[in-house]
């Protein structure tokens, strides 16, 4: 502030410069002078990295102890071996010399130019065998003080009483079986409950990102220093950081262990590639089990979509909670890393010339990979299925003049269908089939598939969770066909057989309820939000509607509701708008800058088949209870309703009366500001009011007619 | 509910106004021309000629003999009702907004534009009985009220003691009519966060409503300046209206005409929608412009009402008999 400004601030406060004694005001001690920052999170996230200036040394141990005349030879060795890692600086490297003996002592120091070259050589050669007694112990030289101040002797580390945690999973017993959803909009993150008569917001957060674990146990969100879970019994609190700085992407395994943050950096010069580096967690204790870093070359390779820089995620996760592998595609080969070291299994990745995708099954440890056609056609294409840890080749076809394969799994892990897009003779244009594996079954049978028409064009196709049949979008747009098929017929047994087509739909994505069952066709994009509930064991339309405009369409984990939502893609109308899984609108929320909406995924069910069967066999049973119920809060909600009607109304009534009374009193005013005119408004008011609140019923002519038989 | 549909103007439709019988409606319009139409069948009666700019706004007088007219020619101008003749021109140095007559049609207020140098200003005109002494003084000027913000509306207040205004800085506020001294304006908190872009009176200037780029419309006393409810619109409102003779209000408006979608004339959302006005809660809409709604108007019996558009079409609209009994 200038004192120009301090001086008329002063004098606006009627302060006197002159009066005021500046030794006699006291201070609150503390740098902070006693107010406490509210962003204090910021300051203790931040780890500090203090300047020594030693940051690019490094310490080398375990050298060989060499006499005077090898000396040389043994710098020259140190030399190159660090060369290749980073430049060292002018006389950096200094081995210290026995002044009595005339010998080294085992230990050298390196510097390098840059802090990151010595991290990265202290990380790729410690452990460097040099033969088989030298060893090296490489650190950093900034760590030598932490490293000498370790005590001697062990202390017993102290044991923590044990401290119940909160039931992570108490959402789940809610009284009504309501499911939880968040929705980010402008700066907030809200967590509902979904409930069409009371939409409270459960609390909410102002953060940038979110996402659910798998299980939803956890919620994560991420921030600038790394990622945060959050979860509890009752309210969100935060159970665990992670830190990552500028962390842009996460993935959990699907056990929720395990959660993989992603950070890329641009590089400086454009022609480089930017960096990456991708740190696993284990997600109950905060650990970091293993970081990679690299290029983003090498993590780019495989996955449609995906960020700039490297597809997401880049670890797969194999199927299953137990979370015990995970991989890698990168150029030629596929890392399969195992849980129990983080390391790759066997120590070696699986060579696959030119794979260039890979896919888990969702429960089993089997991978598929695709490999293209080489040399021109002359090597075939080929999908594989690859069992894990074994590495044995399950089943294997080959395929010809293939220009593209998409691998989609079923949600049981039982089938694998192989999207196979051929060139046709000519080679000009391509056309579509699906190779189907039958996994479960001996000797995994692959059946062929061809659409009725074999020139349409495949526009979606999904897997029914859980069941044996799957939807296909097929034909040319605006308005093509949707196909539905199943693997399994009671009278042809193991053949795949068509269910049957709808012709002409606007539709261009599918969305089966995670029950099975129900499905949606949804016309997104420039059919601007058509909506179709189909019910598919009857073949029939429950259910045709829209939402306008509405860019993403999600089921609740249970199938009972389903949320469409408009995003911030579009200006107007964002918001999102929960249906009955019919297709009955049951709520709108309008929120402006809508940006994601997530439903809280539930962990798989305990209940055997036959026990869900046989609910759902006496649901009449069940659900008498809760329609009783429904009822009730129906009432107790038009009571409500009702009442605040009421009030509404009577607190208008007496803003009126006040009105008109003052109205009256001013009526004489008025009338000499029009010259006398009276002023016949309020009588014909009055007029009108009565006309609208009388009702008439007149029996304007009664006759009889007989009635011929 | 069919509506008649009003072709006369060129360009968007800025303003509507019915006369007190309600069988005369005013229509203006970024062409230059106002128009005067019978309320009941959509009959072009005639047009008043001699603005040089879009006309912003205008108001008829309580007798239905004289219209005022403010346009972006710098001028407002005061016409014969019948004839279709200019009375007088009040010529200013920037556009004129809004005008409005008070109690007894012996005083307008006139609001004009920052432009250039000038920043906006509250004009307060006596209007003579005879044209012939009619002169363009100020009885009051208030200058730069809200800086080099616009000021959309000026309307009086009760018994013509304060003038009520609103416009881009989003404030409202009451006025001395008197003296020009501010009396009252809203706080933050519970005014609109955007352009306020309409203000419509209640028949008995105990009340008035607004309309805002923020998305909703706000009902004020108009004495105290406190906020009575609150209507949310999903779209811009660009113009409010109440119904006098049931407890209705209609707002309209529409995705920001520059920024509409060329996929679908749904996307804009321009419709009427109508609200209780005691409950806050939407009624219904009526659907039909393909473009944002400028200008609504009720006809003072309440039985129709018009709405014109950026599409150039000023609708008509008479209520069904089921309008009466709608019950919610």
């Amino acid at each position: 502030m200038a004192e120009l400004d301090i001086d008329t601030r002063a004098g606006k406060l009627g302060i006197d410069w002159s009066q005021v004694n500046l030794d006699s005001i006291q201070l609150p001690p503390g740098e902070n002078f006693g107010i406490e920052s509210d962003d204090e999170g910021v300051y203790h996230d931040d780890q500090l990295e203090f300047d020594t200036g030693f940051g690019n040394i490094i310490v080398v141990d375990n050298l060989p102890v060499v006499p005077k005349t090898k000396f040389e030879k043994l710098e020259n060795v140190l030399k190159k071996i660090y060369s290749q890692l980073g430049v060292i600086k002018e006389k950096g490297l200094w081995m210290p010399v026995d002044p009595n003996t005339g010998m080294t002592l085992g230990y050298c120091f390196i510097e390098f130019n840059t802090p990151q070259e010595a991290q990265n050589a202290k990380e790729k050669t410690h452990g460097y065998k040099l033969d088989k007694s030298h060893i090296f112990a490489v650190n950093m030289f900034d760590d030598f003080d932490r490293l000498m101040n370790v005590k001697e002797e062990w202390e017993a580390p102290q044991t923590k009483p044990y401290v119940p945690g909160e039931n992570l999973q108490k959402w789940l017993t809610d009284e009504k079986a309501r499911d939880q959803l968040v929705t980010r909009s402008g700066p907030d993150t809200e967590v509902f409950w979904n409930d069409a008569r009371q939409k409270n917001t459960e609390l909410y957060w102002t953060e940038s990102y979110v996402q659910w674990s798998p299980l939803g146990t956890y919620l994560v969100t991420l921030h600038k220093q790394g990622a945060a879970v959050w979860g509890g019994a009752d309210t969100f609190t935060r159970l665990m950081r992670y830190q990552h700085n500028m962390v842009k992407l996460v993935d959990f395994s699907p056990g929720e262990k395990y959660l993989v943050t992603y950070h890329s950096q641009e590089p400086n010069n454009p022609r480089d590639a930017s960096k990456v580096e991708i740190k696993v967690f284990d997600v109950r204790t905060g650990r970091m089990m293993r970081d990679f870093k690299g290029s983003a070359d090498e993590f780019s390779i495989g996955g449609p979509g995906g960020v700039a820089g490297a597809s997401w995620p880049v670890f797969r996760w194999a199927g299953g909670k137990d979370d015990k592998y995970f991989a890698k595609l990168s150029k030629n080969t596929i890392s399969v890393y195992e849980t129990e070291t983080f390391g790759l299994i066997d120590k070696k990745s699986i060579k696959v010339d030119n794979v260039v995708d890979v896919c888990w099954s969702p429960t089993d440890s089997i991978l598929s990979l695709f490999v293209p056609e080489q040399g021109g056609g002359n090597q075939p294409a080929k999908v594989a299925l690859v069992q894990i840890p074994s590495k044995v080749e399950l089943r294997q076809k080959n395929l010809f003049s293939v220009s593209d394969c998409k691998m989609y799994w079923q949600s049981s892990g039982e089938y694998l269908a192989v999207k196979v897009d051929r060139y046709t003779k000519t080679k000009k244009s391509t056309y579509s089939g699906f190779e189907l594996f039958r996994i479960k079954e001996r000797d995994i049978p692959i059946e062929v598939l061809e659409l009725d028409n074999k020139n349409d064009k495949i526009i979606a196709f999904a897997w029914e969770p859980k069941g044996h049949r799957f939807a296909v979008i097929h034909g040319d747009q605006p308005r093509p066909d949707v196909s539905f098929y199943t693997m399994k017929t009671t009278q042809h047994g193991g053949r795949v057989t068509k269910l049957g087509t709808l012709k002409a739909k606007q539709a261009n994505a599918l969305f089966w309820s995670p029950t099975g069952k129900y499905i949606i066709l949804a016309g997104l994009k420039n059919f601007n939000g058509q909506l179709e509930f189909f019910n598919v064991d009857e073949l029939e339309t429950m259910a045709t509607t829209e939402h306008f405009m509405a860019t993403d369409i999600e089921w609740d984990p249970t199938g009972r509701y389903v949320a469409t939502a408009v995003t911030s893609v579009h200006e107007m109308e964002n918001g999102f708008t929960i249906w009955s899984f019919n297709g009955k609108l049951l709520y709108r929320n309008l929120k402006d800058h809508f940006f994601q909406l997530a439903w809280r995924p539930r962990p798989p069910s305990f209940l055997s088949p036959e026990k869900e069967e046989e609910i759902a066999k006496n649901l009449k049973k069940y659900s008498k209870k809760y329609e009783l119920e429904d009822q009730d809060v129906s009432l107790l909600l038009s009571e409500q309703d009702r009442e605040k009607r009421k009030a509404l109304k009577e607190e208008w009534e007496k803003w009126v009366k006040q009105w008109k009374s003052l109205q009256e009193e001013e009526k004489l005013a008025r009338q000499s500001l029009r010259d006398g005119e009276v002023s016949d408004e309020e009588e014909e008011e009055d007029e009108a009011k009565e006309v609208k609140e009388v009702e008439f019923e007149d029996v304007i002519e009664v006759t009889e007619e007989v009635v011929q038989e | 509910m069919r509506p008649i549909l009003m072709k006369g103007h060129e360009r968007p439709l800025t303003f509507l106004r019915y006369n007190r019988d309600g069988d005369m409606l005013f229509s203006c319009a970024k062409d230059h021309t106002p128009t005067l139409w019978y309320a009941d069948n959509g009959e072009r009666h005639g047009t008043y000629r001699g603005h040089n700019g879009a006309v912003w706004c205008c108001d008829v007088s309580r007798d239905s003999s004289r219209l005022i007219t403010g346009s972006a020619d710098q001028t407002a101008k005061l016409w014969d009702v019948k004839t279709g003749q200019q009375l007088f021109s009040f010529k200013f140095s920037s556009p004129a907004r809004s005008v409005d007559f008070s109690v007894g049609d012996k005083l307008a207020v006139i609001t004009t534009d920052p432009f250039m140098e000038r920043t906006s200003a509250i004009h307060v005109k006596r209007i003579a009985e005879d044209p012939q002494d009619q002169v363009s003084d100020s009885v009051l000027v208030i200058e730069n009220p809200e800086g080099r913000k616009r000021i959309n509306r000026a309307v009086w207040g009760p018994l013509n003691q304060t003038i009520v205004s609103g416009g881009e800085d989003a404030v409202l506020r009451i006025w001395d009519a008197e003296t020009g001294k501010l009396l009252k304006e809203t706080d933050k908190e519970v005014g609109h966060k955007q352009t306020i872009t309409s203000l419509c009176k209640s028949a008995d200037d105990s009340h008035f409503l607004t309309g805002s780029l923020d998305k909703t419309a706000k009902l004020w006393d108009m004495r105290t300046l406190a906020l009575i409810k609150t209507y949310t619109s999903g779209v811009p409102v660009n113009a409010v209206s109440m119904s006098p003779l049931l407890d209705h209000v209609v707002i309209g408006g529409g995705q920001d005409a520059s920024a509409v979608t060329t996929t679908d004339h749904r996307a804009g959302n321009f419709e009427a929608k109508f609200y209780d006005k005691i409950l806050q809660e939407e009624i219904g809409g009526v659907k039909g412009h393909f473009g944002p709604i400028n200008a609504l108007a009720f006809n003072p019996d309440g039985r129709s009402f018009s709405s014109g558009g950026e599409d150039g079409y000023v609708r008509l609209h008479h209520f069904d008999s089921d309008y009466f009994n709608i019950r919610i």
